[in-house]
């Protein structure tokens, strides 16, 4: 029962961009079209998921052990880096098309502050393996859920009657704002 | 001993993961037609998008695939051309080179101004607000061809119009876009003879506004019907190559001086530098 809420915590309440504000950059840049935000999405929560699970183990088997907590920055970057260099050339290799449309936001998902957030966040809280996988999954969901919900709500924007200067970025970031209010409303739904 | 036990850990897991990208990037290399570099060797690497590609790269890609045409490239022209046929082995084709012309004589002493124009200086900023000449079509003056061409081959001439220096021209079309009142186009560079006006105002207004207006008095018209109409007040050419030569001197005897052989245009600006 814990997992749940857990899990659904981290993908509405708890929901890294419009909770804890973190990874802005691609959900502002990559939210222009609903299926490239959707691939955006699965990539970052595949990245999210695996480095939950590899972040837990350098921490529990080899940081913590040995009293070398604080490399913990140092080595989670090490590992969302060459996690991206790898959802990279797999992407690369499988859809050129999408790799050109995702373009500098791929290999920027490596300085995305949502998963370095995520690794600290996990190990902050001290979670068993179990909860950070499903920790880890529902943050990508919840990345996910927003940069598609962004992406829907742009793709009407570009048809409606925008005063000139808020055109572009300052809409945009004015539906986020909104949005992260919206999703205040979920909070209290789980204690 | 305390310093070594972090330096190993990470060196450990540096180790760990390059090795394992080493081994992913075995598996997922994405292989390159080597063509594709051949290509982009030939190509200028201006990447000014007048092949109507996003840029130089993208355009080989597209030359390799067999999408796009060896003559493709306006910038390189014939040379390119030939070499990207030769190196392909594609068909021959012909090249065209084209050269941007300004359809306007609105010199500053030819075209009145309506007002003192004190906006931004750029002629898109001057259009918006109507321009600061009486003629609605002519050349506003302010250089945005000359700001926007690649290639320093679009000068600010003395009388306030934009002269082109045809060696220098690649015809890639910037100063097309750049231009607010359409007033620059690509030409094909034997096409000598050119009509330099766009006023669509009748002819006494396009008078009163600028000495060197067409106003369509149609003499041109007569000297040449089947190359030349007149459309909403303004004479156009239709058919260049149907032009005889012989014609030239009375197509020239433009009241205006609106329609004109283009190489006197090029003595000029010699003499200008």
């Amino acid at each position: 029962m814990e997992l749940v809420a857990l899990f659904i915590s981290a993908i509405l309440i708890n929901n890294f961009v419009l909770h804890y504000f973190l990874g802005i950059c691609p959900f502002l840049g990559v939210s222009k079209k609903i299926d490239s935000a959707f691939s955006m999405g699965l990539a970052v929560t595949f990245v999210m998921t695996i480095t939950a699970v590899i972040t837990w183990v350098i921490n529990h088997w080899i940081l913590l052990p040995n009293n070398l907590e604080y490399l913990q920055i140092v080595s989670f970057i090490l590992v969302i880096a060459s996690l991206v260099q790898l959802v990279e050339m797999f992407i690369r290799k499988v859809s050129p098309p999408l790799y050109q449309a995702m373009g500098i936001y791929l290999p920027l998902i490596t300085t995305n502050c949502a998963i370095m957030g995520l690794a600290l966040l996990a190990a902050l809280k001290n979670y068993s393996f179990v909860e950070t996988v499903v920790f880890g999954v529902g943050s990508g969901i919840g990345f996910t859920l927003a940069i598609i919900l962004m992406a829907g709500i742009r793709e009407q924007l570009d048809l409606s009657d925008v005063p000139e200067p808020l055109k572009g970025a300052g809409i945009a970031l004015i539906v986020a704002g909104i949005m992260a209010l919206a999703f205040l409303g979920f909070s209290g739904m789980i204690k | 001993m305390d310093v070594l036990i972090p330096i190993i850990t990470m060196s450990a897991l540096g180790f760990l993961f390059s090795l394992g990208l080493v081994f992913a990037y075995k598996k997922l290399r994405v292989q390159e037609d080597p063509r594709v570099l051949l290509v982009m060797e030939i190509l200028p690497q201006v990447n000014c998008g007048a092949c109507g590609y996003s840029g130089c790269r993208t355009f080989a890609e597209a030359i390799v695939k067999g999408d796009a045409p060896a003559n493709g490239c306006p910038v390189g022209g014939e040379e390119v051309a030939h070499q990207l046929v030769k190196t392909l082995g594609l068909e021959a084709v012909e090249v065209i080179k084209k050269v941007a012309r300004v359809h306007c004589r609105g010199t500053t002493s030819a075209a009145k101004e309506s007002g003192l124009y004190r906006g931004i200086f750029t002629c898109y900023a001057s259009h918006l607000v109507g321009g600061q000449k009486q003629c609605s079509y002519g050349c506003l003056g302010f250089g945005d061809c000359v700001e926007v061409c690649p290639f320093d081959a679009i000068y600010m001439g003395e009388e306030g119009l934009p002269l082109v220096r045809e060696d220098k021209c690649t015809g890639c079309g910037k100063c097309v876009d750049a231009c607010p009142r359409n007033i620059i186009e690509l030409h094909n560079i034997k096409q000598n003879i050119l009509i330099f006006c766009r006023s669509l105002d009748r002819g006494p207004t396009a008078r009163k506004a600028c000495k060197n207006a067409c106003i369509a008095c149609g003499i041109c018209v007569r000297a040449c019907p089947e190359a030349i109409v007149l459309e909403n007040n303004l004479a156009k050419i239709v058919h260049y190559k149907k032009i005889p030569q012989d014609k030239i001197p009375d197509i020239e005897k433009c009241p205006t001086k609106a329609i004109g052989l283009i190489h006197k245009e090029k003595k000029k600006q010699e003499d200008d530098r």
